[in-house]
């Protein structure tokens, strides 16, 4: 396996720094017990996100990530047998689950877009929110291809994922992958988890389960690759997932061209509008400044 | 609510395998209230337009004009950094803003675009009321009529630098909209607060900005696809539509009778009506967009399935 993620400190300007780590969330092994969400929780001491409801969807109460959930535990009920070739499909039924996070993306929008230097890129190539900086104007959260970061209703601010900054940093593992009884989430420097990952496809493909595929591992995709990827049984948007996202910024130059070039375009529409004017027959013609 | 319904026959066929998690949006939709960052979207364009309009009258001898551009610049952008502020979670630290220069960050950009812009305007329009130190009064006016365009059509890259389907593939024609736009809302506010017998390049203006208003809209709306589904749709269709009938009464007024005040009022009035609701409009698509996940999918899936697709 030769894929490699990029190692986005150096871009960053860090001269010294460990590896990329990040998350290898298999849902193949996924049990939904949503231990995850809980560890989550307890560790970073995230607020409940009111009002709680029954949704009706599977096991699923919790819905989405937001400011104050960080992994999400998604359930999808399919009349489809797991593995193909297995009887006619009319009575298998297939739970998938599978716990989502930030996708900590090699080229990340909601840190490109941030007006202030809140969010910023750590020495693990991960990206973070700094709460004491963030002013709240929620540029991120519409930046986001994934949905991830969203703002609190009451102070203000956006949140999401840290991959655990506080524990990462003395060698510690992600309060979620901690938790995780079946290691479907599995944390650790980026290069090893992309080749367990190509293993583990590998082997479920030939067990005969050929829905399996990977997500987010791939340097040459619309942001170049995710520093939390997944292994998935099914199209990512059928897990919530968005098919081929692409960080904006990358059509930022061509943005800023467009705009330059409307700018000119304002002014030389004025000014044709003032020089037809100076023409005008019959009109009243402007006073000339006197004195 | 169903997505299906509401995508057009092309995307039909690519929507026939459309999934997504219970039919869940996939983005979280912008955090922005459509009064203020909308309306900002709306005086931002009356104030940097008006500026240019402002240094024409000053340069041609219409102090009228000149006065009219410089007031609306004023109360255009003064409410817009009300309206900026008050948007954020916390408001009390809208200096942060300030603290790092980013140019990866349309609003970064776009934060020291205005703390360039704002005093300018600020002087220019004191200075002409008061009639004292008319040297810096005449700097300060062609200073901000100069960033006045580019603080008229930077909110279309704020705004296009999303991954909000309806804003983001609109960002090449999203620039002209907005500066036509501009281009006609100040023109039209020219026409009510400059005597008629100044307005003459305001009228002409009002042609052209809506012309350009119009025909940009029209091709944004037409490069992008199916997406174009989210300003056809729902509140978004009600005022884009409302937006560009009232954009040609008023460019039609403007022409016919704009010489005469009442009509050149109501022209005006007509012409800023409509660059207000398209401005909503485009705000209110993107929200649109953002809330239903086939705007997401289908296109990307598309893009997936294209042979030549390259993220470059």
């Amino acid at each position: 396996m030769t894929t490699r993620l990029p190692q986005v400190q150096e871009e960053t300007g860090y001269e010294r720094h460990p590896p990329r780590m990040g998350f290898f969330t298999d849902t193949s092994i996924c049990i939904g017990c949503k231990a995850c969400e809980v560890a989550c929780k307890e560790w970073n001491q995230l607020p409940a996100d009111p009002p709680f409801t029954f949704t009706g969807l599977s096991f699923d109460n919790t819905e989405q990530l937001s400011a104050s959930t960080w992994r999400h535990v998604a359930f999808v009920e399919q009349r489809k047998p797991m593995r193909a070739g297995a009887g006619d499909g009319s009575g298998d039924l297939r739970w998938l689950m599978a716990s989502d996070v930030c996708k900590h993306c090699t080229d990340a929008a909601c840190l490109d877009v941030c007006p202030t230097g809140s969010l910023f890129r750590t020495e693990f190539g991960t990206v973070v929110v700094q709460s004491d900086i963030c002013n709240g104007c929620g540029y991120c959260v519409s930046a986001c291809p994934y949905g991830v970061i969203d703002k609190r209703e009451d102070d203000g601010l956006a949140w999401k994922c840290t991959l655990c900054y506080d524990r990462i940093g003395d060698g510690l593992t992600p309060a979620c992958a901690q938790a995780c009884p079946t290691q479907s989430i599995q944390y650790g420097e980026l290069d090893d988890l992309l080749d367990r990952a190509a293993a583990r496809v590998e082997a479920l493909h030939q067990d005969g389960v050929t829905d399996a595929r990977l997500y987010g591992h791939d340097p040459g995709d619309g942001v170049r690759g995710n520093g939390a990827f997944f292994l998935l049984l099914d199209r990512p948007e059928v897990y919530g997932l968005p098919p081929a996202p692409k960080v904006t910024t990358r059509d930022l130059p061509a943005m800023w061209r467009h705009a330059g070039l409307a700018a000119l375009t304002l002014a030389a529409t004025i000014a044709t509008a003032f020089a037809a004017a100076s023409f005008e027959f019959g009109g009243a013609r402007p006073a000339r400044v006197r004195k | 609510m169903t997505t299906r319904s509401r995508v057009d026959g092309q995307a039909t066929a690519l929507a026939d395998e459309y999934v997504s998690y219970y039919n869940r949006r996939i983005l979280k939709p912008p955090t922005w209230r459509a009064a203020s960052i909308g309306g900002y979207l709306y005086l931002g364009g009356l104030a940097g337009a008006s500026s240019v309009f402002a240094a024409g009258g000053q340069l041609t001898g219409r102090p009228g004009l000149a006065r009219a551009g410089k007031a609306a610049a004023l109360v255009g952008i003064g409410l817009s950094l009300a309206a900026l502020v008050e948007d954020l979670g916390r408001p009390e630290r809208f200096l942060h803003m300030l603290r790092t220069f980013k140019p990866t960050s349309p609003m970064s950009v776009g934060s020291w675009l205005l703390a360039s812009y704002a005093p300018l305007v600020g002087v220019s329009l004191l200075t002409d009321l008061t009639g004292r130190f008319p040297f810096t009064g005449r700097a300060a006016c062609y200073g901000a009529a100069i960033l006045g365009p580019a603080v008229t059509t930077y909110t279309a890259v704020l705004i296009s630098d999303t991954a909000v389907p309806a804003w983001h593939e609109g960002h090449r024609e999203m620039p002209f909209l907005f500066a036509g736009s501009a281009t006609a809302t100040a023109a039209g506010s020219a026409m009510i607060a400059a005597p008629p017998s100044e307005n003459g390049p305001a009228r002409r203006a009002a042609v052209l900005g809506t012309a350009l208003e119009l025909g940009a809209g029209w091709l944004m709306r037409r490069r992008m696809g199916m997406i174009a589904g989210a300003y056809e749709h729902g509140r978004a269709g009600v005022l884009m539509r409302t937006g560009e009938a009232l954009a040609v009464a008023g460019a039609v007024g403007a022409v016919l009778c704009g010489r005469r005040r009442a009509a050149a009022v109501a022209s005006g009035a007509a012409l800023m009506a409509a660059s207000a609701c398209i401005r909503l409009g485009v705000f209110s698509a993107g929200v649109a967009s953002s809330e239903d996940p086939a705007y997401t999918v289908v296109p990307q899936r598309a893009r997936l399935a294209s042979p030549e697709t390259t993220y470059a």
